[in-house]
């Protein structure tokens, strides 16, 4: 269970957090729905902590995660899959697939990643991950966090800039890793998308957290929630 | 006596041959600069320093405790490396959030104290090294004289390296290296302790810096000069090769040695300056250098 409170990051003297709070239990996938600038990805990076400055509290089954290193959050089974991706033109396909090292047992085998994302069993030998589609891109740096073993996965708008195909397939995995146990807090700008994977939805606006909607209940705040992202 | 282009054969041999050498040494040492560069982001202007260090430590090692040339050859870069270890703990981890300016005075700084503390110890005139027994003599090849111990120098630069490319291109560590290099706060968030892989590659840059050293001792006389008389045209090196290419900076050491060597035979005037007349053009036609990868 992950449990967020007060927490509060800086960028310089940008303080772009004032007080998050949520949490997400285990097996569930839970949305961070807002507008740009609202703070989900500072939310993602302050979790994982790739931010200058945070304060608050970050437990992750129990365990503090404010004022460890990123390499210790890894190891304690939490894995982030950032917006830009984060495929390494100077390593090739099967490198960057292998690259995060093992935190856990429990993880995915190479065989396993690539039934769910057969595109990469045959673009393996690629010898710069950074020649991929944007579509491969985003399932190689999806599939290379299922390895490890971390049970707590932070996916930033995995769906962003890709074919209606792609986005269901991406839709598809996350059901399917949900289903395996895994615990997924997902950024997303496309409630559409978000409403057919996720178990609840919290919105964000101004560095803070305003509501929080179950899923089941998403068409009866269909007004509130296009009031929120101004869509 | 045969003529190769009006010049006598072993002239033209012989200026090949030290240039060869020299360009062995320039490839090991830029190589250790090309990677400290990708990983620390720091021009290591105390490089030059740390290789005098590699050869006075196989210097001491041999006249005060008596351990000879081979052992050297591992124990003087491992003494090395753990001091360059040492360095980038104390001192130069302190700088990796400020300018690259930072870290090239504060290594230049470096360089001058040690070499002053060396000069200081063992005054300026150097001291020779004995070529060791098993690499003693000259074999003959027919047009020329080969001198074991510069045979081995070659043999081994090469042998080392290619060891290091193969590390860094083809291990499992090498990957995590050159994915650090790209982006290291992901690397770190992916559960990799990237502090440990920084001074660990700085450490290794350091030692292969060292190395060299010991391999110039017997060529060179140990003196606290030595390194800063290599470094400048290390950097030319470097700089010609393209910034954090590992191929790059082998092929261009060897190649700028041979160039040099050349140059000494048929225009010996322009000797001293030809790498960077080289490092002018190549800069002026291709600005990212020879193997430089788009930024």
């Amino acid at each position: 269970m992950l449990e967020v409170k007060g927490l509060n990051a800086w960028y310089g003297e940008s303080h772009i957090l004032h007080g998050v709070d949520f949490e997400v239990r285990d097996g569930e996938v839970v949305t961070l729905l807002g507008r740009n600038g609202a703070g989900k990805t500072t939310t993602m990076k302050s979790i994982m902590g790739l931010v200058p400055r945070r304060e608050g509290s970050v437990r992750y089954n129990g365990t503090e995660t404010v004022g460890l290193a990123p390499n210790f959050i890894a190891k304690a089974g939490i894995a982030f899959c950032p917006e830009e991706r984060g495929i390494f033109g100077s390593l090739s396909v099967s490198e960057n697939l292998m690259l995060p090292p093992i935190v856990a047992p429990g993880g995915l085998s190479v065989d396993e990643i690539y039934t769910l994302f057969p595109n990469l069993r045959e673009r393996a030998g690629t010898s710069q991950g950074t020649k991929l589609s944007g579509g491969e891109q985003q399932m190689l740096a999806i599939g290379r966090i299922l390895r490890t073993g971390a049970k707590m996965l932070l996916l930033d708008e995995p769906t962003e800039g890709l074919a209606p195909v792609i986005v269901q397939q991406i839709g598809r995995t996350i059901r399917e890793i949900k289903a395996r146990g895994f615990t997924v807090l997902l950024v997303e700008q496309n409630f559409r998308f978000a409403a057919t994977v996720a178990d609840r939805h919290y919105v964000m606006e101004h560095g803070r957290i305003i509501d929080m909607i179950p899923n089941a209940q998403l068409e009866a705040n269909m007004d509130k929630l296009h009031d929120y992202l101004g869509v | 006596m045969f003529t190769i282009l009006g010049i006598p054969g072993p002239l033209l041999f012989g200026q090949l041959l030290l240039g060869v050498i020299n360009g062995a040494f320039y490839a090991m040492l830029s190589l250790g600069l090309a990677v400290i560069f990708g990983m620390l982001n720091i021009i290591n202007f105390a490089h030059g320093a740390l290789f005098m260090m590699g050869a006075f430590v196989s210097w001491m090692l041999l006249n005060y405790l008596g351990i000879g040339y081979f052992p050297s050859l591992i124990l003087s870069p491992l003494i090395v490396g753990v001091f360059g270890l040492v360095l980038e703990k104390t001192i130069i981890s302190r700088l990796y959030k400020l300018d690259h300016v930072y870290g090239l005075l504060l290594t230049f700084g470096l360089a001058l104290v040690i070499e002053g503390l060396f000069r200081n110890a063992y005054g300026s005139s150097g001291m020779p090294y004995r070529i060791p027994d098993a690499l003693q003599g000259a074999t003959n090849l027919g047009f020329m004289f080969l001198p074991n111990y510069r045979g081995w120098v070659v043999l081994v630069a090469i042998v080392v390296c290619l060891a290091t490319w193969a590390i860094i291109e083809k291990t499992f560590l090498g990957a995590r290296l050159r994915a650090a290099t790209e982006n290291a706060p992901l690397v770190q968030a992916f559960g990799v302790d990237v502090p440990r892989l920084i001074t660990l590659t700085y450490a290794g840059g350091i030692a292969l810096a060292a190395f060299a050293g010991v391999l110039a001792a017997p060529i060179y006389s140990v003196n606290p000069n030595m390194g800063s008389s290599f470094i400048n045209t290390v950097f030319a090196v470097v700089v010609i090769g393209g910034m954090g290419s590992i191929m790059g900076s082998i092929v261009t050491g060897f190649g700028l040695g041979v160039i040099e060597g050349l140059t000494k035979v048929f225009y010996p005037q322009a000797s001293a300056t030809v790498i960077f007349l080289v490092m002018v053009i190549v800069l002026l036609a291709m600005p990212r250098g020879l193997f430089g990868k788009a930024v």
